[in-house]
């Protein structure tokens, strides 16, 4: 493919071809291919970002106890209630812990996994990328569903195991979690990584080994360096993921008891909607939103600052 | 390191993967008592027959609402991966390709579009939805997910780099208009991208579940895993929905897995795409 024969041209994108007279004609075409998509990205980003912002801001006042309800201006009340929410923190604490130890060990599974693909040394290529890929197409909910089961110590084909190891009790619930998430997304970090191993030209493996390197360097010099990009794009994703944590938690709850209803911020969010308080959750929302956000921002300043040096 | 601990790691982490896929498969083919009482990673002496036994009342059961199901699940993700793939590919093609004014603004903004994370879009969009009193309908979980900013910019990556602008040039010149040119020469060019658009977001609609959660009510809507969770979370009150559970997540992750097999070729080189940066 030519991206991936000239990963270093792909970021910048070549200017377009050049015009002496800007020609009616691309301008409408150029209008007719965005307006699909821009109009849909409007109403179903742009506006329901501005929506939540707005209802956030809002409070529900009754006359009495009775009353009927209005929505009036109230200012941060509901931010207020957001940061006094010991719950809501009590999660986002929770999946910080779980991002913080899940990412290093899924990515470093899919590095080394893409590596090993990449060397000489293995044999079945094709076998391995497909077996590790499969999980990737069971769907987060089918996944804790197939996984709930194998926990459950009376069900479970590991009876020696889960019999004396809860599972799906108290913090290990958590670990039950991530092994989940691990199992589903390994195999398509490797791929992603993989991918990018493979754009890098094999000319300067050969100058490394005249120059006398081993596999184990020209790995570790060459090319983890190299893949850099494309492991902080599945870093980005996997933080964005971990901080959306939904389905698993969710559906494992008929399997365990240790899971409350504020177990991950969106299960809060969730929960809080369906009182319903649609204010307090709007705000929760932003908060998880902006989160998400400056957290996958800095990592990416933060890390190019360091690929650049 | 050496070959042979080189093929343990990748041998050992093979069983890690495909033991629970396996168990899926053992299980599928037993009765609900069989589950506990045999073999949990083998089969019955009548394993072929209890599984076309479990294939039938899965189908059959609750009016065969199974059925319905799957195809609100191939339609919601079908549908929708098609539609939004040609929508964003039209956009980063243009994104790439033209140069006009607000261009970088416009990517900027579809970037800052992937950050954000989709379940935090959800809540807003019911209580939108619910003005315009479009909750509990498909269009609810249809519409949404048209929209890939990650699509856009897989699109415009895969097109700079692999539709040369000397090829538009001469399209030009043979007086094929703009749009002409994509349908017919750049989207052929950016063939993998396109299909590694399509199962990603084929996979994103697929696997959505705070949207369908919180959209609908109506069981007969339900993308196939909102379904399995529904019956998942009763099987404490009805006993006999295990094995059905079991059976019908077998049955859910198939499309996605003989989708990945068919279209390998095209999405394992347009993969490369996302990673370089």
């Amino acid at each position: 493919m030519t991206v991936i024969s000239t990963p270093a041209e792909a970021p910048k994108v070549p200017a377009a071809p050049r015009k002496n007279r800007s020609s009616g004609a691309q301008r409408r075409a150029v209008a007719l291919f965005i307006a699909p998509f821009g109009l849909l990205f409007l109403a179903f980003y742009a506006i329901p970002i501005i929506y939540a912002i707005v209802q956030s801001l809002l409070t529900v006042e009754r006359e009495g106890t009775f009353g009927k309800p209005r929505q009036v201006f109230g200012g941060f009340v509901q931010y207020e209630q957001v940061f006094q929410n010991t719950a809501f923190w009590e999660s986002v604490g929770r999946v910080l812990l779980f991002g913080v130890v899940q990412v290093p060990i899924m990515l470093g599974l899919a590095l080394l996994f893409a590596l090993l693909l990449d060397s000489p040394l293995l044999k079945g290529k094709k076998f391995f990328r497909l077996a590790f890929f499969a999980p990737y197409a069971v769907p987060g909910v089918i996944a804790a569903i197939m996984w709930g089961f194998l926990y459950s110590p009376s069900l479970s084909p590991f009876g020696a195991v889960t019999s004396n190891i809860d599972f799906l009790s108290g913090n290990l619930v958590l670990w039950a979690i991530a092994n989940i998430v691990t199992w589903v997304y390994v195999g398509y970090n490797m791929l992603i990584i993989y991918s990018s191993l493979l754009a890098i030209p094999t000319e300067i493996y050969e100058a490394a080994r005249l120059d006398g390197a081993s596999n184990l360097q020209i790995a570790w010099r060459i090319k983890i360096p190299l893949v850099i990009p494309a492991i902080i794009l599945t870093a980005v994703f996997s933080i964005i993921g971990t901080l959306q944590l939904l389905a698993e938690p969710q559906t494992l709850r008929s399997f365990s008891s240790a899971i409350n209803s504020t177990f991950t911020p969106n299960l809060a969010v969730y929960t809080t909607a369906s009182v319903p308080n649609y204010n307090l959750a709007a705000a929760f929302s932003v908060v998880l939103a902006l989160a998400t956000f400056i957290l996958s921002f800095i990592f990416l300043k933060s890390t190019q600052r360091k690929v650049s040096q | 390191m050496s070959r042979s601990a080189a093929m343990l790691i990748m041998g050992v982490f093979t069983l890690y993967f495909l033991t629970p896929i396996w168990w899926l498969l053992t299980t599928s083919t037993k009765t609900g008592g069989e589950i506990t009482s045999t073999a949990p990673l083998w089969f019955t002496a009548d394993s072929l027959g209890t599984f076309f036994g479990n294939l039938g009342r899965l189908f059959t059961y609750g009016d065969g609402l199974f059925g319905r199901w799957l195809l609100n699940s191939a339609l919601y993700a079908g549908v929708g991966a098609l539609i939004g793939t040609i929508i964003a590919a039209m956009c980063g093609y243009a994104l790439a390709k033209y140069e006009f004014r607000g261009r970088e603004a416009i990517f900027n903004i579809v970037l800052s579009g992937v950050l954000v994370p989709a379940t935090a879009l959800a809540l807003p969009l019911f209580l939108i939805f619910s003005r315009v009193e479009l909750t509990n309908t498909m269009w609810a979980v249809f519409l949404p997910s048209l929209v890939s900013p990650f699509g856009v910019y897989l699109a415009r990556i895969y097109a700079a780099a692999s539709v040369p602008g000397e090829l538009l040039e001469a399209a030009r010149l043979d007086g094929s208009g703009e749009i002409r040119t994509f349908f017919t020469v750049s989207t052929r060019l950016m063939a993998p991208a396109l299909v590694t658009i399509f199962l990603f977001q084929f996979v994103a609609i697929w696997n959505n579940f705070f949207l369908p959660l919180i959209m609908l009510r109506d069981q007969a809507l339900f993308p196939v895993t909102l379904g399995l969770y529904a019956w998942n979370s009763q099987i404490s009150q009805i006993p006999e929905l295990r094995s059905l559970v079991i059976v019908g997540a077998l049955v859910s992750i198939l499309p996605l897995i003989i989708a990945f097999l068919a279209l390998q070729r095209f999405w394992s080189s347009g993969l490369g795409a996302g990673g370089v940066k």
